[in-house]
């Protein structure tokens, strides 16, 4: 008897974050195409409460009501551009995950190939210079005799 | 100091500069698209008298303020004084929204807390929250005489907001 209430407990144990699961995976969509759209497009709008997650992901109640949102609008017809529109009617462009490309947005996009060129101008500059001092001008006739000197010197200090 | 030293150095300085800008912004105040738009309507049952509705409509006319509440909300009691003295002074109807809540809940908490508002209206569903851009609760809505939204305050309203913005917006609305 004990040793069935163990394990019943163990079971419980185990199966617990199972019932955590099926608390959110209630299905709302009857069809699958419809189901897996809803996906998608929660998956492209970020959740305003907490910012670093997106609807799918997250479980702010506000989450759980844009979802409901994009539930009922594709049940209605509505298609994903206007699902989209609706959200950033409300929310504005922070909605989105991709921002769009607008003024406002330019240096954001085009960020990463402007500091591609950038660094490939420095690089560029930098193995100019280089070549420059690699093809230093030949020493003059007395430059030669001087370093010829020093040379013999060294070698001389070296060997005493 | 040789100019290719300055390169870098001008750099480090515009890099500071932004993230300097960037330590006193707010992440979580994101800016409303509804500002200058009309305020969505709604037609929603009062809290304190349920045959009752109310939505924008009625207001026309007047300058009016939208507060977004709830029993549950913590930072809506750092607030709350405020709003009970500006329901006092009579400046501006304010009119409650009240989102997501039980109705006993909220209508005890008003009784506890003091009631600034000329009416509440009750949110059960967060519907109209969302279509108002709600994502956070407290926040307030100025809407115009000619129903359009002019400013919106997330989260509290402090003290400074309500001096420096919030009242000096009402007063120019309403002689317009």
């Amino acid at each position: 008897m004990r040793r069935l209430a163990l394990l019943l407990l163990i079971a419980v144990i185990a199966l617990s974050p199972l019932a955590v699961l099926a608390a959110d995976a209630v299905p709302t969509d009857k069809d699958s195409v419809a189901a897996s759209r809803a996906v998608k497009l929660s998956e492209k709008l970020r959740c305003l409460v907490c910012q670093n997650q997106t609807i799918a992901d997250s479980n702010a109640e506000l989450a759980q009501d844009l979802r409901r949102q994009i539930h009922e609008q594709i049940a209605a017809g509505r298609s994903d551009d206007e699902i989209v529109d609706y959200m950033v009617a409300r929310y504005g462009d922070f909605v989105l995950y991709q921002p769009p490309v607008k003024p406002t947005t330019v240096l954001l996009w085009a960020g990463p190939a402007l500091l591609l060129l950038l660094g490939v101008f420095g690089l560029f500059r930098i193995l100019r210079g280089r070549r420059a001092e690699a093809e230093a001008p030949p020493l003059t006739a007395e430059e030669h005799e001087r370093a010829t000197r020093l040379l013999a010197g060294e070698k001389g200090k070296d060997l005493s | 100091m040789s100019k290719k030293l300055l390169i870098p150095l001008g750099i480090f300085v515009v890099l500071c500069a932004f993230l300097l800008v960037g330590l006193w912004r707010d992440p979580r105040e994101v800016p409303s698209p509804l500002i200058g738009k009309p305020a969505p309507p709604f037609n929603l049952t009062q809290l304190h008298e349920p045959a009752k509705s109310l939505g924008p409509a009625d207001l026309k006319g007047q300058v009016w303020l939208l507060n977004v509440w709830a029993s549950w909300c913590v930072s809506c009691r750092e607030e709350h004084p405020l709003l009970v003295e500006l329901g006092k002074s009579k400046v501006v109807p304010i009119v409650g929204l009240n989102y997501k809540d039980e109705t006993v809940a909220g209508k005890r908490w008003l009784a506890q807390n003091g009631d600034p508002y000329n009416v509440s209206v009750v949110d059960r569903d967060g519907r109209v929250g969302i279509d108002w851009g709600v994502y956070g609760v407290p926040e307030t809505f100025v809407v115009d005489k000619a129903g359009t939204i002019r400013y919106k305050q997330i989260g509290p309203i402090t003290a400074e907001a309500l001096e420096k913005k919030i009242l000096p917006l009402i007063r120019e609305l309403q002689k317009s």
